[in-house]
């Protein structure tokens, strides 16, 4: 039971809690990774860039260290072609632009402030991720 | 002074975030096709990330940050005061769904995995900017266009 209980989970979840935190209290920005990195590549406004290159470097640095220090798998998308991959960016980057939002700034940081916005779009697409998965694992 | 808290704490906890991506499992594309596989063979794991994350969030927002004026580096909070749940944050939730259901990635895994040398998730990555991108210039744009206009009448 100890052993199933998914403490790496937990212990992951935390740590987006401290940095969600961090970055909120102590510079006044929303840890919303998809807002982050399109603002990486729009026109940048005065004062409102550099700490998104930090917080981009930070997070590809320690996604590359974690992975290298615990020895994990490196992460690959399987069974998907090369053709579904790039519309699945497409569609996430086109789908958390239009609502504003993915699973770090509606998930934790907007679920955290109780926004209601958020919790109704992390319903959606939960919902709509799971219908997606149960489409392509058991109907087609 | 005050740059270099806000440069410092952008780095850490950029740092911390990619860590906890990676830690967590979420920044593996079976990890969480596992997760959002409800009906089949499903790992409930992931559901601790954000249990965990919100342990820690939501009570220092209503704590520590929601009772401050402005950030502790002097800036103001940046705190989302949209409250309209209309057809766009809907449809666009939606739209992020069936993404992130093809493919088992999100914004914050597709960042975390970039230099691990993976191509898939950096084709991933590319296609997501080029939407993103793609989204605030037509989309968006028009949409800033036409309240403004509405503004005027």
């Amino acid at each position: 039971m100890l052993q199933a209980f998914p403490w790496q989970s937990l212990i992951g979840g935390l740590l987006l809690g401290v940095s969600a935190t961090m970055l909120l209290l102590f510079n006044g920005k929303i840890a919303g990774i998809s807002g982050i990195v399109s603002g990486l590549f729009s026109a940048p406004k005065k004062g409102d860039y550099s700490w998104r290159v930090l917080f981009f470097s930070g997070m590809v640095f320690g996604g590359f260290l974690t992975v290298y220090i615990l020895g994990l798998d490196i992460p690959t998308i399987e069974g998907v072609s090369m053709w579904g991959i790039v519309a699945a960016g497409l569609l996430v980057g086109i789908g958390t632009r239009l609502g504003n939002g993915c699973t770090s700034g509606h998930g934790i940081c907007g679920i955290g402030r109780l926004s209601k916005r958020s919790i109704v779009a992390t319903c959606v697409f939960m919902f709509v991720a799971g219908l997606t998965v149960l489409v392509r694992l058991h109907l087609l | 002074m005050n740059k270099n808290i806000v440069r410092g704490v952008a780095l850490i906890s950029g740092v911390l975030f990619g860590c906890g991506m990676a830690i967590s499992g979420l920044i593996d594309p079976s990890k969480v096709t596992g997760f959002l596989d409800i009906t089949g063979n499903w790992d409930p794991s992931l559901a601790f990330v954000m249990g965990g994350a919100l342990i820690v969030f939501m009570p220092s927002y209503f704590l520590l940050i929601k009772p401050r004026k402005q950030s502790v580096s002097g800036d103001e909070l940046c705190i989302p005061t949209n409250k309209r749940i209309d057809r766009r944050l809907l449809s666009g939730a939606a739209i992020f769904g069936l993404g992130w259901g093809i493919a088992g990635v999100c914004p914050g895994p597709s960042v975390a995995s970039l230099a691990l040398g993976n191509i898939g998730m950096v084709l991933f990555f590319a296609a997501m900017v080029v939407g993103s991108l793609f989204t605030k210039l037509f989309v968006n744009g028009n949409r800033i266009n036409q309240s403004s206009k509405l503004r005027v009448n």
